[in-house]
């Protein structure tokens, strides 16, 4: 076996060699990436840098024209679409908050937990103890226990955001996708939600895409820095933000 | 679960069935019981227009369970309707027998005057209530799941779903048209005797069939409120609000649509199935696209996503129908609801019903010992934008 066989059997993610374009865009160019199971990673880069596309093509929103993308070292998630890509175990946070805006905080994370999803399931669905408390244990975690009744959509952006990272845990996923979780966040709420995001890597696998380096410093993981569909440096915060092509595409001088 | 009966079972819900319900057995018994002319008497003719009503509040109830609920807005739904209408209609033709026109046993007059030598195959059958009663779900129902299936699987969604809703109706209104497809052509069918045995045009029959029809309007709202307060009612309304975010939640979004879509035809057919026998005829222009549009329309003037809003626009709109095509305005009525829709999306975009209510929320917060009473029950109506 080779090392790149290894790698791809013990990660919990693996890209290799994708590609997606768009009329001709190469938004995805020869990525290639691994996770480890527990680890947490920050992706940077710049705009158009293909963040958010890879997140879809980790999702099954789209599909990469080549290359290999692995989930827990066997499933070939090019192959499946974003609802049984949800079940696997991957659960994504837009960048844009996007909650259930006329239904109640608790009916948000109640839809998220991770339960019978079928037609039949959720018809006859009787609520259980072990569900209530779930919900009462994610709504302790993002600070969200006093509005759990109000309606989502009266919620503020910074509440969102929460809850939607509450949604995700509530589907209990080997692997969050996060996208963006602290744009339009004041300053404590940015420390909040970086020390929520700590919290929830103790037991989960967690990818965030940010721009805000202050909240990937604080983060203090191995980062990523994408530039044109590709990875362009990777390592520590230091590492990658003395790297002299990040400083000129990515953050300037 | 009491918590999901008293929900299911609010303050409007309760009012709407009682109402219902004193509708469903007054009307008939003051009919039936009281002498002609009396000032309480209600007249037959009227028992026959109400029975109509009701079953448009069917047909309406069943539109609102999905755009209200689940964001699918079908302009087609007339379609269903008309497909249960003709099913009872089928049974009610081969219940003349003898005595048509021509005096054919077997075949209905319009098979006679088209030279037809036997019954086509699709009309066996219909001579039993029982297997008409069945088609009057069944065919609707299976309408709705393959197109619902080839559509939400290809996952057409909003105005595109609308657009082929209504080249599905029209199509049908096409097909229905020709004499050569066996089910009387442009004419249609009609010229009822009976139904299970009962004379349709009889008093007794006429306040039956108007009971019937205010039974099943409390059945089928029944099975709407149970829907929607279940978790499957919380998905539906995550799906009409943010489809791909329910998807990435890893529900199959595809299903809950042909569920509710293929619930609501059935429903729409047997609302059509009790209006036949009410107003004795059923031709190809009841699939006609403006009368899916008209219907979706009574549910927007009522207040989208309120299932009673839906029944009482029905109502309210046809009355109004009825009030103005018999006087001099008659020739404005397209024009007037035309206004009627604008004039709703414009000042009550949540429809009757949906201002009442925050009308009435309002009004209750203020009131000091009804602040707990504020509607947070995690259901608002919808915006009307689609």
């Amino acid at each position: 076996m080779n090392v790149m066989d290894t790698r791809a059997t013990s990660s919990l993610l693996y890209l290799d060699g994708v590609h997606v374009s768009f009329d001709g865009f190469h938004a995805i160019n020869n990525l290639s990436l691994t996770l480890e199971p527990g680890e947490m990673r920050a992706i940077i880069g710049p705009n158009g840098a293909g963040k958010t596309t890879m997140m879809d093509i980790i999702t099954g929103k789209t599909k990469p024209d080549e290359g290999t993308v692995l989930f827990d070292g066997k499933t070939d998630l090019t192959r499946l679409d974003e609802t049984r890509i949800a079940e696997l175990g991957i659960g994504r946070k837009f960048q844009k908050p996007t909650v259930f805006e006329s239904q109640s905080v608790e009916d948000n994370l109640l839809l998220a937990l991770n339960v019978d999803h079928s037609v039949k399931g959720t018809l006859f669905w009787r609520g259980s103890k072990g569900e209530a408390e779930q919900i009462d244990r994610v709504l302790e975690t993002v600070r969200l226990k006093d509005v759990r009744r109000k309606l989502a959509g009266s919620l503020s952006h910074g509440q969102k955001q929460w809850l939607e990272i509450g949604m995700l845990l509530a589907q209990d996923p080997k692997l969050l996708l996060v996208d963006e979780p602290v744009a339009g966040m004041t300053d404590v709420e940015t420390h909040q939600t970086a020390e929520l995001l700590k919290e929830i890597n103790r037991d989960h696998t967690v990818m965030v895409v940010e721009h805000d380096m202050t909240f990937v410093r604080e983060l203090g993981v191995k980062v990523t820095c994408l530039h044109e569909g590709t990875v362009l440096a990777e390592g520590t915060i230091d590492q990658v933000s003395s790297n002299d092509r990040v400083i000129e595409v990515y953050l300037g001088r | 679960m009491p918590h999901l009966l008293t929900r299911s079972l609010d303050r409007g819900a309760s009012i709407f069935l009682l109402v219902v319900a004193a509708c469903g057995i007054l009307i008939p018994l003051s009919n039936l019981l009281l002498p002609a002319g009396s000032a309480l008497q209600v007249p037959t003719y009227l028992v026959a227009l109400w029975g109509k009503y009701v079953c448009y509040a069917i047909l309406a109830l069943s539109i609102d369970l999905i755009w209200g609920y689940c964001g699918i807005l079908s302009l087609g739904h007339g379609a269903f309707f008309a497909l249960g209408g003709y099913a009872m209609g089928m049974y009610l033709m081969r219940q003349i027998g003898t005595r048509g026109v021509y005096g054919n046993p077997i075949l209905p007059d319009f098979m006679v005057f088209l030279n037809y030598s036997k019954l086509p195959w699709y009309w066996h059958g219909f001579d039993m209530f029982w297997f008409a009663a069945l088609m009057v779900l069944l065919v609707p129902g299976l309408l709705a799941f393959c197109f619902g299936w080839l559509a939400f699987r290809s996952r057409v969604t909003g105005v595109y779903l609308s657009i082929i809703t209504q080249a599905m109706t029209y199509a049908l209104l096409l097909a229905f048209f020709r004499n050569d497809f066996g089910f009387g052509g442009n004419n249609g069918l009609t010229d009822f005797k009976d139904v299970l045995g009962f004379n349709v045009q009889a008093e007794g029959t006429r306040a039956a069939l108007f009971a019937l029809s205010c039974l099943a309007l409390i059945l089928a709202f029944l099975i709407c409120r149970a829907v929607v307060s279940s978790k499957l009612g919380k998905v539906l309304i995550a799906i009409r609000d943010a489809e791909s975010r329910t998807r990435f939640l890893g529900y199959r979004v595809e299903s809950y649509k042909l569920f509710v879509f293929t619930l609501s035809a059935c429903m729409a057919g047997v609302a059509g199935a009790l209006y036949v026998p009410q107003v004795g005829i059923i031709n190809p222009s009841e699939f006609a696209p403006g009368n899916s549009i008209e219907a979706v329309i009574w549910v927007a003037v009522g207040g989208r996503g309120t299932l009673v809003g839906a029944a009482l626009g029905a109502v309210v709109v046809n009355y109004a129908k009825t009030f103005f095509t018999s006087g001099v305005l008659a020739p404005y009525w397209l024009f007037m609801l035309g206004a009627l829709f604008v004039l709703v999306t414009l000042l009550l975009p949540k429809g009757i019903l949906g201002t009442f209510n925050s009308w009435w929320d309002q009004l209750s917060t203020r009131t000091p010992n009804a602040d707990s009473a504020a509607r947070e029950d995690g259901v608002t109506e919808p915006k009307m934008a689609e």
